[in-house]
């Protein structure tokens, strides 16, 4: 057994590419428990690759490799031999567009990962499935037609569906890429208010395009540009005394 | 100026016109066969045995048992193959193995339906010295894979990647997300596609003449030569007998009222696509 | 938690090594296709050898083995075809995404998918009963009667025949050449269109120069589809063709094509005559071939997906 470290997730030299085009050239980053990271940064400049470098779901975009070092509770995600399935088990995704399953209820979306996984079943499986959507805020919306399709939701509802979906498997870490960007403000502000409420238990890695967002509910900010990480530290400091140029021009709006 | 408006006119209902040509057949082959057809039908030939010539009576009952026989052999090869190689093709169309695949399935499904035939004849007839729904039925899954493959993989193409994100997400492995998730949701397209498949197949005549052959019995076994309704309609057309000619065309009109009730029923039930 | 159950791993790994085996079985059929038609025709090479293959005559009680009057029939036949059918295709293709309101177009089009779904026994059936009959009686008189003179409507007539099996693959390649031809013209960009309109023409000199004119490759690359379907057709022109191995100018004469042969003739046929037809088949299978692949280049360079 390791003892419990305060680093989570260490990123070591990430390097992805797409083809033989580099999108991150390097980065390094460390990320504690039960904190919440924003990433920001002009779009294109490598923030959700990043973030899908971290449950290595960019190696199954076409063309799509990574390198470097990303270890989680001390285990080296990109050792050989290392399985990307057991990764992602402890490491949820929620997308910038929700994604239920088209074909399934939304009993059946939230209990997807338990169920086909075989992590539960039976009356476990209910049990699992409601305290996920309790977690989401989305029990009392949805409780009298679990059976309705998850398609039949609407947007906001739906995105905290693929939340649910997602904390059903209890992953440690949860990976947020702009969730809100599709939604309305009354969505936006629900989902904001569960992210904070989740850091209790889970650790958030949040990419948005929403400075305020940021500022909002991170406790570290991470910002990007052209592949590179400029500047990472708590929140308060990136957004009041920058100490890179480059972040005090983006933040202010100046930049490009 | 007036010369060029009655040109334009012209050409306009002159392209009108070859168009509507191009459906003459169509309905010309559905009033002969419905016309024809028709007073051949009862429930005798559905249920009965050839008669000999001259002799009233009878049916096609052998070559319809024979068809049935012949599409669930070939139907119970080609489905899984076809599946498989549809998955392949487009869940994982990075590998070499799939992109290879690809120009083969194409190629498979260009080949002429006679050429398949002597293929069949050279593998199974040939070696086994007879005629055999067994040979029949290999002929027929030859063309069928290829084209459940190709559907397979269309449809599957449709399911958006961000649903296959989801589920790797989840931790699921990547055949679970493909069986569970991509080719669940996709069951009522699939199907379409197999029906449309099981259509083409039911009529094709050519790779079953020296294949599955022909029978004037009922099904004898799979190792025997079994009759069928494209190839009975065939033997039939080219005999020197009306009541046969009759015959024929009643076999036709059974063969057309599958194949375009198939078509129908699929295009009214199940829209193909959801953008129409 | 860090125990990796390695079963997971393993299902994803069987499931793909399954996948590829049927990946191989293809490649095997395809192969196999090859080896068993060369293994079937390869007597016929060895016993009357190249010259009686490539002679005019067939006729297999006197040994004779010329395939030329089959690889004639199905090339006057598929080109006939060709020549029947593409201006109603294309027609058909403009007037379903050019003329046509939304409604009918789309009622077209079904009705033209239906024609391919038609079985070529049925147009077998169709053509022997009622196109041929309308043939002997007054087209082909007509013909011979205004242009007899030249060779192509001369001879005596019969019905089934050259002309008989060029008009029915016409018929059985038309969804083919009109699906092609359609997908060509919605690609035409509307700002094409619309220049051509804005310059003061009408719109059928729009339609033919800024539709059909700069759709020339894509609708050579239908044609050649048309083609290839029309070469390997089989059953609708064993039945109207006459089954005559022969070459003669004549329209109206009977004639085979490669594939009626394999199909009038390989059930009863033995030793060398089946072997013969082995190279039949095999000559129909390269050509068909060929004419695949280069329709995937010219695809490819023309950039048309499919």
């Amino acid at each position: 057994m390791m003892t419990p470290s305060p680093v989570l997730l260490e990123v070591n030299g990430l390097k992805a590419f797409v083809e033989s085009t580099e999108i991150l050239h390097g980065i390094d980053l460390g990320v504690s428990r039960q904190e919440v990271v924003a990433f920001i940064g002009p779009s294109g400049c490598g923030k959700s690759t990043f973030l899908r470098c971290l449950n290595r779901l960019h190696e199954e975009t076409p063309g799509g490799r990574a390198e470097g070092r990303v270890t989680l509770e001390g285990q080296d995600l990109y050792a050989s031999g290392t399985d990307p399935v057991q990764i992602r088990r402890r490491i949820g995704m929620v997308f910038q567009k929700p994604n239920p399953f088209p074909s399934m209820s939304i009993f059946e979306n939230v209990a997807s990962g338990l169920r086909l996984n075989r992590i539960a079943k039976g009356v476990e499986l209910e049990a699992r499935v409601e305290a996920a959507l309790r977690e989401a805020a989305l029990w009392n919306e949805v409780k009298d037609k679990l059976d309705a399709s998850g398609m039949s939701l609407s947007g906001g509802q739906q995105q905290r569906l693929c939340i649910a979906r997602a904390l059903a498997v209890k992953p440690p870490v949860l990976l947020m890429d702009e969730p809100t960007s599709a939604l309305d403000p009354v969505s936006t502000a629900k989902i904001e208010e569960l992210v904070i409420q989740l850091k209790k238990e889970t650790t958030i890695l949040m990419v948005t395009h929403n400075m305020q967002q940021a500022a909002r509910i991170s406790d570290r900010t991470a910002f990007f540009l052209y592949g590179d990480l400029v500047e990472y530290g708590p929140t308060t400091k990136v957004f009041t005394t920058p100490s890179d140029r480059r972040t005090e021009e983006y933040i202010t709006g100046r930049f490009g | 100026m007036i010369a060029r408006h009655w040109l334009n006119r012209l050409f306009i209902s002159g392209i009108c016109l070859l168009a509507m040509i191009a459906l003459v057949p169509l309905f010309s082959v559905l009033f002969y066969v419905i016309s024809h057809g028709a007073s051949s039908l009862s429930l005798e030939f559905f249920s009965s045995l050839p008669a000999p010539v001259g002799e009233i009576g009878g049916g096609i009952g052998h070559a319809i048992l024979g068809s049935v026989v012949l599409i669930s052999m070939c139907s119970l090869i080609s489905i899984p193959l076809g599946l498989g190689m549809g998955i392949l093709l487009s869940e994982y169309s990075q590998k070499p193995v799939s992109r290879v695949l690809g120009v083969v399935v194409e190629l498979l499904s260009s080949i002429p339906s006679i050429v398949v035939g002597l293929f069949a004849y050279a593998l199974v007839v040939r070696p086994f010295k007879g005629f055999s729904a067994h040979a029949g039925a290999i002929a027929l899954s030859m063309i069928m894979i290829p084209l459940v493959a190709r559907t397979t993989e269309e449809m599957l193409k449709l399911v958006p990647r961000s649903v296959r994100e989801a589920g790797l997400a989840l931790g699921l492995p990547k055949a679970r997300v493909i069986v569970s998730i991509v080719l669940k949701g996709s069951l009522r397209s699939l199907t379409v596609g197999v029906i449309l498949a099981v259509a083409r197949i039911a009529g094709e005549t050519a790779p079953l003449l020296f294949t599955a052959f022909a029978s004037q019995h009922w099904f004898q076994g799979l190792s025997e030569p079994l009759a069928s309704i494209p190839v009975q309609i065939y033997t039939y057309a080219v005999s020197p007998y009306e009541d046969w000619h009759a015959k024929a065309w009643g076999g036709a009109l059974i063969l057309i009222l599958m194949v375009l009730g198939l078509n129908l029923l699929i295009r009214i039930f199940l829209p193909r696509r959801k953008d129409g | 938690m860090k125990d990796i159950p390695l079963e997971k791993n393993l299902v994803d790994l069987f499931f793909r090594r399954t996948l590829y085996g049927f990946a191989v079985l293809a490649f095997l059929l395809l192969g196999g296709m090859f080896a068993f038609l060369i293994d079937l025709g390869l007597p016929a090479f060895r016993e009357v050898g190249f010259g009686n293959l490539m002679s005019l005559e067939w006729n297999p009680p006197l040994k004779s083995f010329g395939i030329l009057p089959f690889i004639y029939g199905t090339l006057v036949s598929s080109l006939l075809a060709l020549a029947f059918s593409t201006p109603i295709s294309v027609a058909a293709a403009l007037f379903l995404t050019e003329i046509a309101p939304r409604r009918i177009g789309s009622v077209f089009g079904f009705l033209v998918e239906m024609l391919a779904a038609i079985p070529s026994v049925v147009y077998g059936l169709w053509g022997l009963f009622v196109v041929i009959p309308w043939l002997r009686t007054s087209v082909e008189p007509f013909l011979r009667k205004s242009l007899g003179f030249i060779p192509l409507f001369s001879g005596p007539i019969y019905g089934v025949g050259m002309l008989a099996a060029g008009l029915i693959l016409a018929i059985m390649i038309t969804p083919t050449i009109t699906a092609i031809c359609k997908e060509v013209f919605s690609a035409v960009p509307r700002p094409l269109k619309e220049g051509v309109l804005a310059l003061g023409s009408t719109r059928s000199e729009m339609l033919w120069i800024g539709v059909v004119s700069s759709s020339r490759s894509g609708i050579l690359g239908g044609m050649i589809l048309g083609l290839s379907r029309a070469l390997g057709e089989t059953m609708a022109v064993t039945m109207v063709i006459g089954n005559t191995a022969e070459i003669s100018a004549s329209l109206f004469a009977p004639h085979q094509t490669m594939a009626s042969a394999v199909a009038s003739e390989v059930a009863e046929a033995t030793g060398v005559h089946l072997s013969a037809l082995g190279v039949v088949g095999l000559v129909l299978l390269l050509i068909s071939g060929c004419l695949f692949l280069f329709l995937r280049w010219s695809l490819r360079k023309g950039g048309y997906s499919k």
